[in-house]
């Protein structure tokens, strides 16, 4: 396998301008003769296929949903980043990168990263012009609002929906094609395998969800937005259908999986509250602006907040990181959550898995009303969740699994080691290194669809005009008959355990050794227990009902085989990375305060892994990080 | 721990006649939320070797908008401006009988027992739901301030989760709350002006096109609506519909192609 990152030459900053006066094109007349398939309808799969519609590709797009706006970038809440400076307060492109490679702890591309900060500004503009109401000033300027891991405030939001309406404003362009006939949806349709042919990626093998036939689709390129897969988990702030499998399909067939192991897990969310609980409620980071977090200095203080004064507070990211305070990046203040309930001060309820994070200071300082005008529906959420007030005690919080940094490997036009294939958005590894910031996944997504791959596509298109392969190519028969093989061996294992218990126990074991700390022993353990979930998986699988027509439950086993698979490559990367990063933390490489420690000399670079086949070790391919802008230096937020 | 009785619509394809099927449920916990213990009800049926109840759901944390059940005559359920996956159990009491059925709606046809088809609502927006703009550069924000009430009353509109509640809450099936969101919204804003009396027009006519039915002003949909969407906004369109109608009685911009 070879991993070549196609970086264009020229200095960091002058690259993607470089790039895009000698990339090849197609010209307009020519590309309705084009047909390009979208995976997913979330922010990078809408605005990539609206965006390459628009341009006159014949666009062809698929969903799970029963309709592109529900694709999970909807529950995106807090804002998204761009280097606009409207604050005056010190942005610039080069801070966003420098911010971005910092939080990742200079494990990213540096050519994409400063690609992402340059394009990051004309995101807003064309959210506006899509008419994405964007919070504005009495003025009638836009507002913004600070998050985690900078100094400077440069997010921009919708209340606190900021993901859903830029989804929206996504759907509503792909409607638009829709209406003019460039773009065909395809939802209620899960793709099944990635069809390749002489090494090139030539079309999809689907599952039309609602009567269960097996279809393929050909096309000159297939674009791949499924999203990340943080399901793995079983519990996380996903939506519930999330998956890993369009992504694990194409590795299947030969695309490098980078970085698996990088997993975020944010910090503030709704604590776990019992077995039957097969989601986590994600509260913006935002939340972090005017919350302090603290814990009771006491162990097993059973107090009522309320009744705990001032001097019998450990307000610990405060007192840690004195100049980033509650704004450090989601890893740290993650880890930290982690430390204080390890030892023993975690608040009462969720088996004492909880920290406080409390507004009474910013209310008695701002009022109620105006916290309730930034934060409103947030507090709402918790309330209704919880049943408790947060206006009045503070809200209890709990880290949970978020966002994968790791996906698909791609290079710099986001094409993987496969010709013809792309991965957009969170499915692909490319700008967040082992950590992202806040605010910063709809950046990537957006710039991923509306500004990268529509430049980039045509440098491949052009290489193969009238280089046509229809759904009557062999190829496509047994990719059909592979799949409808995987889904009979799936309906007539006739064991007795259903789909979501046997995700749940892989879940557990995921989550206790490739989540918030790792060390080499839980690792080689869970590698072990998660053979097992498989035996347990192909041998004792029960799904009711039958494979025509809709059956949820087979939807879901074929995304757990996936993720079981999935899991095993997590804990094997996580334990080669025999390094501390991002939130990468290997208990055995730690600071004695607790704080990460990188060893640049050896793993100052992506690990791309290669499947080799059934049964086999993967193997791995390492494409090294240079850093021509910004040197590597020890990423502290005190 | 509670106990429950529930009657849910079985009904295999939009061809076949449904019927409610009973469940008795012991020991839920009443801090889950309401779709974690159709979850539960769905791993007993499958222990008992029966096949689950179909839903949609997706997020679960109401912003999606796939949730699509009536429960006991209420669409999405019991509770303020809540989707189905925001109710929790501790709004029932140990003994309740729950009744849960698919939105109801002739444009809404009926997948499978809980799950329906919402298309007709893309539809809609399809025909007009947006501000024609292509991918790249485009005007500086600032140059052009927006007041932050409209700001605010458009985001007020453009809230709408596309659940279709307010479909399966009115007795005439209509989606004037659903379509009159999308134009307030746009109409709204400088950035929609354009477009906006094209907009309204095409939104109307395809609303009627799919069979929604007709508005009697009710309020149920206000009612019923996950995000509290206004009725004023009904009014608006109404208003912007006469206007267009009266004004400007073109035809879509039909034989402009895409750019």
């Amino acid at each position: 396998m070879e991993l070549n990152s196609a970086i264009p030459e020229g200095s960091v900053q002058d690259k993607w301008g470089n790039h895009l006066e000698h990339v090849k094109l197609v010209g307009p007349n020519n590309r309705p003769s084009y047909d390009v398939i979208v995976v997913g309808s979330g922010l990078a799969g809408a605005s990539a296929a609206s965006s390459l519609a628009a341009q006159g590709y014949n666009v062809h797009c698929f969903c799970f949903q029963d309709t592109p706006r529900r694709a999970h970038s909807i529950a995106a809440q807090g804002g998204i980043n761009a280097a606009k400076n409207y604050r005056e307060d010190g942005d610039t492109i080069y801070r966003l990168f420098y911010d971005t490679q910092k939080g990742g702890d200079f494990r990213a591309r540096e050519a994409n990263v400063y690609r992402l900060a340059q394009l990051s500004t004309r995101i807003i503009d064309q959210a506006t012009a899509q008419g994405v109401p964007f919070a504005r000033e009495y003025g009638g300027h836009l507002a913004n609002r600070s998050f985690g891991g900078v100094l400077v405030s440069r997010t921009f939001y919708c209340r606190g929906q900021t993901g859903q309406q830029l989804l929206l404003g996504a759907y509503q362009s792909m409607q638009r094609q829709i209406f003019d006939g460039k773009l065909t949806m395809h939802p209620r349709t899960e793709l099944q395998d990635i069809v390749t042919i002489d090494g090139r990626a030539r079309g999809i093998v689907v599952r039309d969800l609602v009567t269960g036939e097996i279809k393929s689709h050909a096309a000159d390129a297939v674009v791949l937005a499924s999203g990340g897969y943080g399901n793995v988990y079983f519990k996380s702030t996903n939506a519930i259908n999330s998956n890993v499998t369009a992504a694990w399909r194409a590795h299947r067939r030969g695309a490098a999986f980078a970085n698996p192991s990088y997993i975020q897990i944010h910090p503030t969310c709704i604590p776990v509250s019992g077995n039957f609980q097969c989601k986590l409620t994600l509260m913006s980071e935002s939340l972090r602006n005017d919350g302090r977090v603290w814990v009771p200095k006491q162990k097993g203080d059973t107090r009522a907040p309320s009744q705990i004064p001032e001097s019998e507070r450990y307000y610990y990211l405060e007192e840690k990181y004195p100049s980033f305070g509650n704004l450090v990046p989601r890893d740290v203040a993650s880890r930290n959550a982690k430390l204080v309930c390890d030892d023993g001060f975690g608040v009462e309820g969720s088996d004492s898995r909880a920290v406080y994070l409390d507004f009474k200071d910013a209310i008695s300082r701002q009022g109620k009303d105006v916290i309730s005008e930034k934060y409103g529906n947030l507090f709402d959420m918790y309330e209704e969740i919880t049943a408790q007030n947060p206006y009045q005690s503070p809200f209890k919080i709990y880290p949970a699994v978020h966002y994968c940094m790791g996906g698909l490997w791609v290079d710099y036009n986001l094409m993987t080691n496969i010709p013809g294939l792309y991965a957009v958005g969170e499915a692909n590894f490319s700008d967040h290194g082992a950590n992202r910031l806040g605010a910063s996944s709809l950046m990537q997504c957006l710039a991923d669809g509306y500004f990268v791959l529509p430049q980039t596509i045509g440098n491949y298109l052009h290489d193969i005009f009238r280089d046509k392969v229809g759904t009557d190519h062999p190829a496509f028969r047994q990719h059909e008959a592979d799949a409808k093989d995987r889904i009979d061996r799936l309906m007539s294992i006739g064991g007795s355990q259903t789909p979501l218990s046997l995700h749940r126990k892989l879940g557990d074991i995921v989550w206790e050794h490739c989540g918030m700390a790792r060390n080499g022993e839980g690792l080689k353990s869970a590698i072990d227990q998660i053979a097992e979930v498989r035996d347990e998986f192909w041998n004792d699988l029960h799904i009711p009902g039958g494979a025509d027509g809709v059956n949820q439950s087979l939807e879901r086993a074929g995304r757990v085989a996936d993720f079981i698979e999935l899991a095993d490559l997590m804990c094997h990367d996580a334990l080669d990375r025999d390094e501390s990063c991002g939130c990468h933390f290997r208990e055995e490489h730690q600071t004695p305060e607790g704080e990460v420690v990188r060893n640049d000399e050896k793993f100052s670079n992506v690990s791309a892994w290669e499947f080799k086949g059934e049964g086999q070790a993967h193997v791995k391919h390492c494409e090294p990080i240079e850093y021509d802008l910004l040197k590597p230096m020890t990423r502290s937020y005190k | 721990m509670i106990s429950l009785t529930l009657h849910v619509w079985r009904q295999k394809g939009p061809e076949v006649r449904g019927s409610f099927e009973t469940y008795r449920m012991k020991d839920v916990d009443p801090e889950i939320s309401f779709l974690e213990m159709m979850d539960l009800l769905n791993e007993q049926l499958a222990g008992d070797g029966k096949v689950p109840v179909v839903f949609d759901s997706d997020c679960r944390e109401g912003i999606c908008g796939s949730c699509s059940m009536v429960v006991n005559g209420r669409p999405h359920g019991p509770g303020e401006a809540c989707t189905t996956c925001q109710v929790r159990m501790r709004q029932f009491n140990d003994g309740d009988e729950l009744w849960i059925e698919p939105f109801r709606a002739r444009a809404f046809p009926l997948v499978r027992d809980l799950m329906v088809n919402r298309s007709a609502l893309d539809r809609v927006i399809e025909s007009g739901g947006y501000i024609s703009v292509h991918s790249g550069p485009k005007p500086e924000p600032n140059s052009i301030p927006i007041s932050h009430p409209v700001a605010e009353e458009a985001m007020d509109a453009a809230e709408c989760i596309g659940c279709g509640a307010c479909v399966a809450a009115c007795p005439n099936a209509s989606a004037m709350l659903f379509t009159s969101a999308k134009v307030h919204h746009l109409n709204l804003l400088p950035q929609g002006q354009p477009e906006a009396k094209s907009r309204v027009l095409n939104m109307v006519h395809k609303m009627d096109e799919e069979r929604f039915g007709a508005c009697t002003n009710l309020a149920e949909c206000q009612d019923a609506c996950p995000k509290d969407i206004s009725i004023r906004f009904i009014s608006a369109m109404n208003r912007d519909y006469q206007l267009a109608a009266l004004v400007d009685p073109i035809k879509r911009k039909g034989t402009l192609e895409s750019q």
